[in-house]
């Protein structure tokens, strides 16, 4: 029983153990030099993973095909809003990041709206709307480069006894997901969705609007996250969120959440989202080119994957 | 005779109306090209000639063949998401290597096709996403090309000059060529027995399975198709574009997916339509912007505008679905 039980936990103990060994690898390289400020350093990075990777995961959980393409474009687009909103003026901040926050949520809710009323798979829905968002943030945010308040870029920026205050707020976020997954009805409800929705439907899951719930908080998140981040970075641009597209998906999966859906995992994209970050700063910290680096990756990804192995399929 | 009449007749007149409803389903893809071909003929006349369709169809070819690789694993119930950046990768070995050391590019060419082939294989055998699996992919793909040739440049293979600048009488390449490919690859998919295996295995991979067909050789087969149509749609960007950057295919990731959708393609079950996704990209070339041009959209809502159209298509297309039922 043990034995199957641990075998249950595999996919996500993965990503932690991918994590701690690329960190040990960098310091041995570097002889211990710039251990903490590593752990640091993916901490603060690793956050904005790490967000729009829950909200990925809700999505993604709900079943083959589903899952989000708009995040970059609406990253981006949130970005602008929130610094448009702020203006540099402290006084702002709070209502910025609603701004941004009502954006993505607006975003999330349109997405599901296409999906719902067109029939469009998933894909293709937040596939045409980031296109639609993307130049409206190109005429929105024409030229825009509005720096965010100093208070707000302090806030993102800001660190106690070495770790990343949003780090930490972060945490405490995901333990609220993992919540919010495991023990409300709406978690459940997700869940439910993604091993079978038409038994979760006969069930009496109101499974139109936990979809609508899904994307919406998705958006919402990739919103939150596009603020916090033209904060992090001191300022907002059109091309902001691009890697988080592929990064989002990645830590989802690699955290050991299942695509054809119904499982879900939070911890595993914490894990994840710092394996990616470290592995970014070993093949840094080892000097091998842009060419040499993506390669690795891209091959690192794809052997975590095969070791963690996919599921046994139910038929 | 007249007994079996009564009895056949009902039966038929709403099997009459659901044909029909999949017969306009089926001509949609063609229906919005139409469409779209209309608008340039209002907008802008002169278009519509020879040399109007060389110029505007120009990119199409490469899109289509990319679209046609991307429908391979869409057929097998997969997605490919490193279909773009691998054409990069093969634009790069075609303006380099091919050139240069025509041996070694043809043998990197063939050897990235036997990549995608155990792709295929280690996706089966470990039941691994092939959306992650190609994703990380993607990675390899661009570092590859960075590594192949760092800075834009390189020059295509005269051979390939040649065959792209080839002018048929009366009708333009790039059309002729849409046609040749629609037609081998409808051919070879939709009229072969193991064309039907092929979309078999994402139509019922059990029942597949339980008549005895390896499903590992239909996935390692729909992958090397892919890797096959991939090589090929770099050569063709290559041709076209004369040189080599290592971002120079990143859009066809999405523009393949979007193709094969518009095309009538579905995601699960097996069900494309070579024809339909050729169709697919000549609209999606065409929509993306010359007709945007020709209606005076400003470059900053161009992408809006490729976005709706799509939107537009498949919102059409659900309306007819909904009279299939």
């Amino acid at each position: 029983m043990v034995s199957v039980r641990t075998l249950l936990e595999k996919p996500w103990i993965w990503s932690f153990v991918g994590a701690l060994v690329v960190w040990l690898a960098t310091i041995a390289f570097t002889g211990g030099y710039g251990a903490g400020g590593m752990v640091t350093a993916a901490l603060s990075l690793a956050v904005f993973t790490v967000i729009v990777g829950i909200g990925q995961m809700f999505v993604i959980t709900l079943g083959p095909g589903n899952v989000d393409l708009s995040l970059p474009a609406n990253i981006g687009l949130a970005s602008a809003v929130a610094m448009k909103v702020m203006g540099g003026n402290d006084a702002m901040i709070v209502v910025g990041l609603l701004a941004a926050l009502a954006c993505g949520a607006a975003i999330g809710a349109i997405n599901y709206l296409l999906i719902w009323a067109l029939r469009i798979p998933p894909i293709i829905a937040t596939l045409s709307a980031s296109f639609i968002i993307q130049s409206v943030d190109i005429s929105y945010g024409r030229g825009l480069q509005i720096k965010p308040p100093p208070g707000f870029a302090d806030f993102a920026n800001w660190q106690a006894l070495g770790i990343p205050v949003l780090a930490m707020l972060t945490v405490i976020f995901t333990v609220g997901a993992a919540l919010a997954l495991q023990r409300m009805i709406y978690g459940r409800s997700v869940l439910a969705i993604g091993q079978n929705i038409r038994a979760a439907w006969l069930a009496g899951v109101d499974v139109g609007r936990i979809r609508f719930l899904t994307y919406t908080l998705c958006g919402a998140l990739g919103g939150i996250d596009g603020a916090l981040l033209a904060g992090y970075f001191r300022g907002a641009n059109v091309d902001i969120g691009n890697e988080y597209l592929l990064a989002s998906i990645a830590v989802v999966v690699i955290g050991g959440t299942s695509v054809a859906g119904g499982k879900a995992n939070v911890p595993g994209v914490w894990g994840a989202g710092l394996f990616l970050v470290l592995l970014l700063t070993m093949l840094n910290t080892f000097g091998v080119s842009a060419g040499v680096r993506l390669v690795l990756t891209g091959l690192i990804i794809v052997g975590v994957i095969t070791a963690a192995g996919g599921e046994k399929a139910v038929r | 005779m007249t007994a079996i009449a009564p009895g056949t007749l009902p039966k038929s007149a709403p099997r009459g109306s659901a044909a029909r409803a999949r017969l306009l389903r089926g001509l949609l893809p063609a229906l919005s090209l139409a469409l779209v071909l209309i608008a340039i003929a209002w907008l802008n006349p002169r278009a519509i000639s020879y040399f109007g369709f060389n110029l505007m169809l120009n990119l199409a070819i490469p899109i289509a063949l990319a679209t046609i690789a991307q429908m391979f694993v869409i057929a097998g119930n997969e997605l490919d998401l490193s279909i773009g950046t691998f054409v990069g990768f093969v634009g790069c070995v075609t303006a380099t290597w091919l050139r240069d050391a025509p041996l070694l590019g043809i043998l990197v060419l063939l050897g990235s096709i036997g990549v995608y082939a155990l792709l295929g294989a280690l996706i089966y055998l470990r039941n691994l996403p092939s959306i992650v699996v190609t994703l990380g992919m993607s990675f390899v793909w661009q570092g590859l090309a960075i590594l192949v040739l760092p800075k834009p440049g390189g020059k295509a293979p005269d051979w390939l000059l040649a065959i792209v600048s080839f002018k048929p009488p009366y009708i333009p390449f790039p059309i002729l060529a849409a046609l040749l490919i629609a037609a081998v690859v409808h051919f070879g998919l939709m009229r072969t027995s193991y064309g039907a295996i092929l979309r078999g295995s994402g139509g019922n991979a059990a029942a597949l399975r339980r008549a005895g067909w390896s499903l590992l050789r239909t996935k390692i087969v729909l992958f090397a198709l892919t890797g096959l149509f991939g090589v090929l749609s770099g050569l063709a960007l290559i041709g076209i574009t004369t040189s080599a950057d290592a971002n120079i295919g990143n859009g066809y990731t999405l523009l393949s997916i979007a193709g094969v959708i518009l095309g009538g393609g579905e995601f699960v079950g097996g069900r494309v339509s070579p024809i339909g996704a050729v169709i697919g990209a000549l609209t999606l070339a065409l929509a993306a912007s010359p007709l945007l041009t020709f209606m005076h959209i400003p470059p900053d809502w161009q992408v809006a505008a490729n976005g709706a159209i799509l939107i537009i298509v498949l919102a059409a297309r659900v309306l007819i679905s909904r009279r299939e039922r």
